[in-house]
């Protein structure tokens, strides 16, 4: 018995944080623009998508890998600024509901675009080195999850610096704190808006990229991907960097053992279950601060 | 001005009488129908998000227990269409009720997220028990029969589902002129002013979102009824978005604009159908443009234009 328990569970250990590391990405995104702009951006999932859909049209088109990645990075990053000009910032002030709406509208037209020029069908592209699974303790590992952890690590990582190093880093921690205050030390905060949209299509197309070739990708995937990002963000308490972090290794790992030892059915289900029991016991999340209200 | 408050109610019985002798097929009948059927729920939507301020992404779940409490209950266990109606209704609410003090304690993005979540949850139930609900498939629903008289036909349910709709639309106008609607937008606008005057905040939420809930749940079995067929889109999260953007694009607190908003979007895909493979594009930069151009719905937008209120 105790040979049997701990390659499964490695198993689904491996695959939860895999999973779990582009969830965390997604989250931050999702927290970038939050603590920017205070919008919950429902087009997140969509730049997930837009990483994976892009990089097969490049291959396809015969550009090379390295190529076909950065473009399909580069371009959900300008479909964030384009967002951020065209539909957020003309609405400024407007309700939560209604920038929610404008957001799940951005949502739409990506889908939409991306249905009419690259297809409903489902694609895949060649792991980044090889599909030879790693065997580590009875369990295995694909190298691809190397990579996806890899590269989320080192993302977290120039965030980490970005944010407590430069001076644009520091301009963005400033506004999310007090927009009127930066504004007043003279902090180009329309800058930060665009840097944080831009910022965060980026987050959301590396996570895909880098799921890609282990999940599939087709026009379709951005919403189930986005919300669970969106859970992540919730579970680390909105506006959070390192709560975005931890809240999405924390969903990928749950989901991944709910998957494995209680139902796959019901597996995109485990996520929506667990936000609730959190926010039912504590209203802001695991790393939110305490509730206060402005009267 | 009592009377005025009416007016408009008026309007809408005059031309809901006239409306089936001028549409020359039923196929517009049909497209009547589904829009009266939206229109009902969103008014019950409108009364959580526009009037109490309470945002729900998830009301499609509602809509969807009425409408698999109706197919399941009629076709696997030989109950009464009637029977089936209510107990999807009482379900509605009781859910509602449970979740109501824990989720709305919860503010803005939170209380967003956790109206979601339980919407996916119910819609993945649906979509995976498949044995009862026939999973992804669906499953046909029997007509709605009571006692020996079964609906039937176009026609016939277009004259019930509009009796339904008048129905709500006065007795939604009689409610938020009540204390009951005065203690609603008053939570809206400020809870902790309301608390201090004596509202008792967190029961009137509660009232309101089990209200609206068992409102989402009778109307789901009424489409189920009368498409004859339910799919798991009805619960989706997509149903929901589309039902929370008929109340904005109407005009949230806009007993009127839920109206407006439900007929609006519901022949919104009609239209677009001619565009062949860009409705969804064209769907987003509709609902993109109505908000970031009029934040506050049709109807209220409209009406500051026009003058009057």
């Amino acid at each position: 018995m105790n040979g049997e328990w701990l390659p499964q569970f490695l198993q689904f250990l491996f695959s939860g944080i895999t999973v779990g590391a582009a969830y965390a990405l997604a989250a931050l995104g999702f927290t970038l623009i939050y603590n920017a702009s205070n919008v919950i951006n429902f087009a997140q999932g969509e730049f997930i998508m837009l990483g994976g859909m892009l990089t097969v049209f490049f291959l396809q088109a015969g550009l090379p890998m390295p190529l076909a990645v950065l473009l399909a990075i580069f371009i959900p990053a300008l479909v964030g600024i384009l967002i951020e000009k065209l539909a957020i910032e003309p609405a400024k002030n407007a309700e939560v509901t209604t920038l929610i709406i404008i957001t799940i509208g951005a949502a739409l037209v990506i889908r939409g675009v991306v249905q009419i020029f690259l297809g409903k069908g489902t694609h895949s592209f060649p792991a980044f080195s090889g599909s030879e699974p790693i065997a580590i303790a009875g369990a295995t590992l694909l190298p691809q999850s190397l990579w996806v952890l890899g590269v989320a690590a080192l993302v977290v990582a120039a965030l980490g610096w970005f944010f407590s190093r430069t001076l644009m880093g520091k301009a963005i921690l400033a506004t999310s704190y007090n927009r009127l205050a930066a504004q007043l030390v003279g902090i180009n905060t329309s800058r930060v808006l665009f840097i944080s949209y831009a910022l965060s299509g980026a987050l959301g197309a590396i996570g895909g990229i880098l799921l890609t070739p282990l999940t599939l990708t087709s026009y379709d995937v951005g919403i189930m991907l986005g919300l669970k990002g969106f859970v992540a963000a919730v579970v680390g308490g909105l506006g959070s960097g390192l709560g975005a972090v931890v809240g999405g290794l924390l969903v990928g790992i749950i989901e991944a053992m709910g998957a494995g030892y209680i139902s796959s059915a019901y597996k995109d289900a485990i996520p929506f279950v667990m936000i609730l029991i959190i926010l039912f016991f504590m209203p802001r999340g695991l790393f939110g601060g305490k509730v206060t209200d402005r009267v | 001005m009592p009377r005025s408050r009416f007016t408009g109610l008026i309007i809408i019985a005059v031309v809901l009488a006239v409306l089936p002798f001028l549409l020359p097929n039923n196929f517009y009948l049909d497209l009547a129908i589904r829009m009266l059927i939206n229109a009902c729920i969103v008014l019950g939507l409108n009364l959580l998000i526009g009037f109490a301020g309470q945002i729900s992404l998830g009301h499609a779940g509602f809509v969807g227990i009425g409408a698999y409490a109706t197919a399941v209950l009629t076709t696997h266990y030989g109950w009464s269409p009637l029977a089936a109606m209510l107990a999807g209704a009482l379900g509605a609410g009781v859910l509602a009720a449970l979740v109501a003090r824990p989720i709305f304690k919860l503010k803005g993005h939170y209380l967003a997220m956790a109206t979601l979540g339980l919407g996916i949850i119910i819609s993945i139930i649906v979509r995976n028990e498949a044995a009862l609900t026939g999973g992804p498939d669906g499953m046909p629903v029997p007509a709605l029969a009571l006692f020996s008289f079964e609906l039937s036909g176009e026609k016939q349910w277009y004259w019930v589902v509009s009796g339904i709709l008048l129905l709500s639309l006065w007795a939604s106008l009689n409610l938020i002129n009540s204390p009951f609607g005065r203690a609603l937008r008053a939570l809206h606008g400020s809870e902790v002013a309301s608390q201090v005057v004596g509202v008792d905040v967190a029961k009137y939420k509660l009232a309101i979102f089990v209200l609206s809930a068992v409102f989402a749940s009778l109307m789901g079995s009424v489409t189920a009824h009368y498409v004859g067929f339910v799919t798991p889109n009805v619960a989706d999260f997509f149903h929901s978005i589309e039902l929370v953007t008929m109340v904005v694009i109407g005009g949230m607190a806009s007993i009127y604009g839920s109206v407006i908003g439900a007929v609006l979007l519901t022949a919104l895909p009609q239209a677009l159908a001619g565009f062949e493979g860009w409705e969804t594009v064209a769907f987003g930069a509709i609902l993109m443009f109505c908000m970031i151009f009029m934040p506050k719905g049709l109807v209220p937008t409209l009406a500051a234009k026009f003058g009057r209120r």
